[in-house]
């Protein structure tokens, strides 16, 4: 990997190392008495590792010019795998806090072990570590071939998956030792969030370079979606986590914003998150690799850009629906209310685009588990919209709101929709990244796409259950005009749900594990044949083929 | 400058762009979206025109409804409170003993306890009031501090050697670990007490279990009385019946008499009212002799 960098972007490499082993130590020795240093010191060790790496392969000889006619790939492999393997860690912790509410004793008397503390790291590893590095890795990929221009250089796409990574690694490691701000999908305390908006924004620029130098007199409808991904989330990221430290040696901060205008910001940008990293970014995923996969054209410009700008704007509104009947205005619910039911209209046009464009194709979804990873994917992306605008309608979410009907809608999005595209897509990357035929084994696609649809319906129908059931307990009340039920008798309703919910995600999970090793054994098998090292089609002015290798 | 092509399965044509072989169709988009779409944004500009939406300087727009949530929630509980009344005052006027005798006064405590003792009790003595090791059973005739309602209703109002300024206080010490009685002896007494509530057990040395009794009557009955009954007037448990807090074993009891034990509860007084926590004494009696 070193001896893909030039000799000054392996200097530059260096710089940056440097610079964070410095960072590190001064967290380290600050931070001494607190989780700041326990952090400082792990930044020090991964900046020395990757010192010594660079140094390592820094006398390599330089990459021949000839790089430059074709795609810059390996960053995205790397980030394949890393989604992957966060996959497998983050759908474990997943699984095991599922089992945490039906057992709650199982928490060995240990802090770290506590629910509140491994669900973040269940939360953030999909979204952040599987969803965010399959976002990068994936977007590394359309933009190049959407715009037939190669990354402008080897040394930034590096920057921001190891960035990235380690922002994730602090985030999750920061939990089990308590450290949260206590703001959900927000977790991460004030040095973490600097770090992610400095290689935020170098994703942003990268994004832009690259684009700026394509041979596409138009961008791909890929594209817009990544960009909006790219652009909204750092601008969520910065607002949301505006917070002071107690000092430059604790991890603790405090918040800018206070009572209702903190939950406010809070649900502006948790449910913006929703809309742009696990809606616009997987959207973006779709719109390359279905039509790519089914050898369809994609069904509608004008529905396309219809769809685009009506989440773009609509989303921005909706987040208040998050704080119905609480603190919060009712002017300020009513109107995210009725943004959320406008939402509908271009999500729905985005789901039925995406199907539409499989008319003509419905036999290879019948063959092929990858297309129908995606075709189910969208099905789920417009099952799970019509439910989010259902729940936003106050009266609606009188009854659903802070039950498991909520935790439902959410896995419907984020197994049915986010992983199952996330899964198509990878299937579909890796043999032409690989430069393979297809996957190790086409079966073991096929009972991944089966565990995790059987997963994701146990899961999601345990919840509507226990959520509705939950929802008309907390609001019957009896002769007396007392509330029929307490708290516990609901818990005890909800037991074997609870147990339900637990069996779906080890389906789920299954097929995550089975997907991992499929996809390990295809790039084993790869390397092995490597005989043929011939690069990706040029990027550089010659007509490119209407198929990948391997198709 | 495009290269369009028309596709053969939809009879639309492609916009004229290609990017890495994916083309796009041109196709209009469908009537039913557009009157969708228009059906929304009629629904929400009406609601927005109805209800309070949109902020204006330092207010916002009321509405044509002039609904307020804050209002409707106000009357409701208030309306509610009303509806209640109708039992509700009579369980704050009228005596216990009164209660008790009124069927339809009962059948609502019945109601109300249930989802009070379940949201406030439960935690620690379980849902079915049945306790478990540390937390008293509250299902049988066995009281620390007295079964009957009155007895109830203060316990539950200032709590078990809780923060409350007339807590509840009691102590079992710690005979063993602050060296009040040597190890043999607190064998003996160990002995004495199990076979008043295991009479004829058969792991009990009858020769040890007398030489108990002096020790009992010089160390433990002052609060636990002479007789081991108990005496509610301490919150000494009654050692002769088959209802133990801390278990009734050998060695649970050789715990509880070598360490010591204080149990907690906690005062309601703040966070219950004067009404709940009366609801809550009539229906833990109510719920023992339904057992019985």
């Amino acid at each position: 990997m070193i001896g893909e960098l030039t000799k000054s972007e392996r200097q530059g490499a260096l710089l940056i190392l440097l610079a964070l082993a410095v960072t590190g130590l001064a967290m380290a020795v600050g931070g001494s008495n607190d989780p700041l240093g326990t952090h400082g010191t792990l930044v020090m060790v991964v900046a020395i590792v990757g010192t010594f790496a660079v140094i390592t392969g820094y006398y390599a000889p330089e990459p021949p010019e000839s790089r430059l006619d074709s795609y810059y790939d390996t960053p995205t492999k790397f980030g394949i795998v890393a989604a992957m393997v966060w996959a497998v860690i983050a759908m474990a912790v997943g699984d095991w806090v599922a089992w945490l509410l039906a057992f709650p004793e199982w928490t060995f008397d240990a802090a770290w072990a506590s629910f509140g503390r491994l669900r973040p790291v269940h939360t953030s590893g999909v979204i952040f570590g599987f969803g965010g590095n399959a976002l990068i890795a994936t977007s590394f990929y359309v933009m190049q071939r959407t715009s037939r221009a190669r990354l402008p250089d080897q040394l930034s796409p590096w920057f921001v998956l190891f960035g990235y990574n380690l922002f994730c690694v602090i985030a999750a490691t920061g939990y089990l030792m308590g450290v949260t701000q206590s703001k959900e999908y927000a977790e991460p305390e004030w040095y973490a969030d600097i770090w992610l908006v400095i290689v935020w924004v170098t994703y942003f620029v990268l994004y832009l370079r690259t684009l700026n130098r394509r041979k596409e007199p138009h961008i791909y409808v890929s594209n817009w979606y990544y960009m909006a991904f790219i652009l909204v989330v750092a601008m969520l990221h910065i607002v949301n986590n505006l917070a002071v430290p107690i000092s430059w040696g604790s991890a603790k901060s405090y918040s800018l914003f206070a009572g209702v205008q903190d939950a406010m910001t809070e649900w502006w940008y948790g449910h913006n998150a929703v809309a742009f990293f696990l809606t616009s970014g997987f959207l973006g995923m779709m719109y390359y690799y279905m039509p790519k996969r089914a050898g369809r054209p994609i069904y509608s410009y004008r529905m396309s850009i219809i769809s685009f700008w009506g989440i773009t704007f609509f989303y921005m509104w909706a987040g208040s629906h998050h704080l119905h009947y609480t603190a919060l205005p009712q002017w300020v619910q009513s109107l995210g209310m009725t943004f959320s039911v406008m939402l509908l209209v271009p999500s729905w046009v985005s789901a039925g685009n995406a199907l539409m464009t499989l008319n003509g194709a419905w036999h290879k979804v019948r063959d092929d588990a990858v297309l129908r990873f995606m075709m189910v994917a969208a099905v789920f992306y417009g099952l799970s919209t019509f439910e989010g605008s259902f729940m936003a309608i106050r009266p609606v979410n009188a009854l659903s709101h802070y039950t498991d009907w909520t935790v439902g809608h959410v896995h419907a999005g984020a197994l049915g929709w986010v992983a199952m595209i996330t899964f198509g897509a990878i299937y579909a990357s890796v043999p032409w990244l690989w430069k393979r035929d297809g996957m190790y084994s086409a079966k073991l696609v096929e009972a991944h796409f089966w565990l995790s649809l059987a997963g994701t319906i146990i899961y999601v129908f345990a919840m509507w259950n226990s959520g509705i059931i939950q929802g008309l307990m907390w609001r019957t009340y009896n002769e007396s005009g007392t509330l029929a039920y307490s708290f516990v008798d609901s818990l005890i309703a909800m037991h074997p749900y609870y147990i339900a919910r637990a069996i779906g995600g080890v389906f789920f999970l299954l097929g995550a594990i089975i997907g991992f090793y499929n996809i390990w054994m295809t790039i084993r098998t790869a390397s092995q044949a490597q005989s043929q090292a011939e690069p990706d089609y040029s990027a550089v002015g010659i007509e490119i083929p209407a198929v990948q290798p391997g198709r | 400058m495009g290269h369009f092509e028309r596709d053969p399965h939809t009879g639309y044509m492609t916009t004229g762009h290609e990017w890495n072989g994916i083309t796009e169709l041109n196709t209009p988009v469908p009537k039913v979206i557009w009157f969708f779409l228009a059906c929304t944004v009629i629904f929400a500009v009406g609601y927005w025109i109805l209800m309070p939406t949109w902020p204006i300087g330092r207010t916002y727009t009321k509405g044509l409804l002039g609904d307020d949530v804050r209002h409707d929630v106000t009357q409701s509980v208030k309306q509610a409170a009303l509806d209640r009344a109708v039992w509700s005052d009579r369980i704050t006027k009228e005596s216990f003993a009164d209660i008790q005798k009124d069927a339809a006064l009962m059948e609502a405590v019945r109601e109300t306890g249930s989802t009070l003792f379940g949201d406030n009790c439960a935690a620690c003595h379980g849902r079915a009031a049945q306790g478990g090791k540390g937390f008293p059973n509250l299902t049988t005739a066995s009281w620390l501090w007295g079964g009957t309602p009155e007895a109830i209703f203060e316990t539950i109002r200032v709590g078990i050697n809780s923060a409350h300024p007339e807590t509840r206080t009691a102590q079992m010490p710690a005979f063993g670990k602050d060296g009040m009685l040597p190890r043999a002896d607190i064998d003996k007494v160990i002995a004495f007490v199990r076979s008043l509530s295991h009479p004829g057990a058969k792991d009990i040395d009858p020769a040890k279990a007398a030489a108990g009794k002096d020790l009992f009557a010089a160390n433990c009955a002052s609060c636990h009385g002479e007789d081991a009954k108990g005496n509610v007037e301490v919150g000494a448990p009654n050692l002769t019946d088959a209802f133990w807090i801390y278990g009734g074993d050998a060695k649970s009891i050789f715990t509880t008499v070598w360490g010591g034990r204080q149990g907690h509860m906690p005062t309601w007084e703040n966070r219950l009212s004067e009404l709940d926590r009366k609801i809550l004494a009539l229906y833990l009696v109510d719920l023992r002799s339904a057992g019985k």
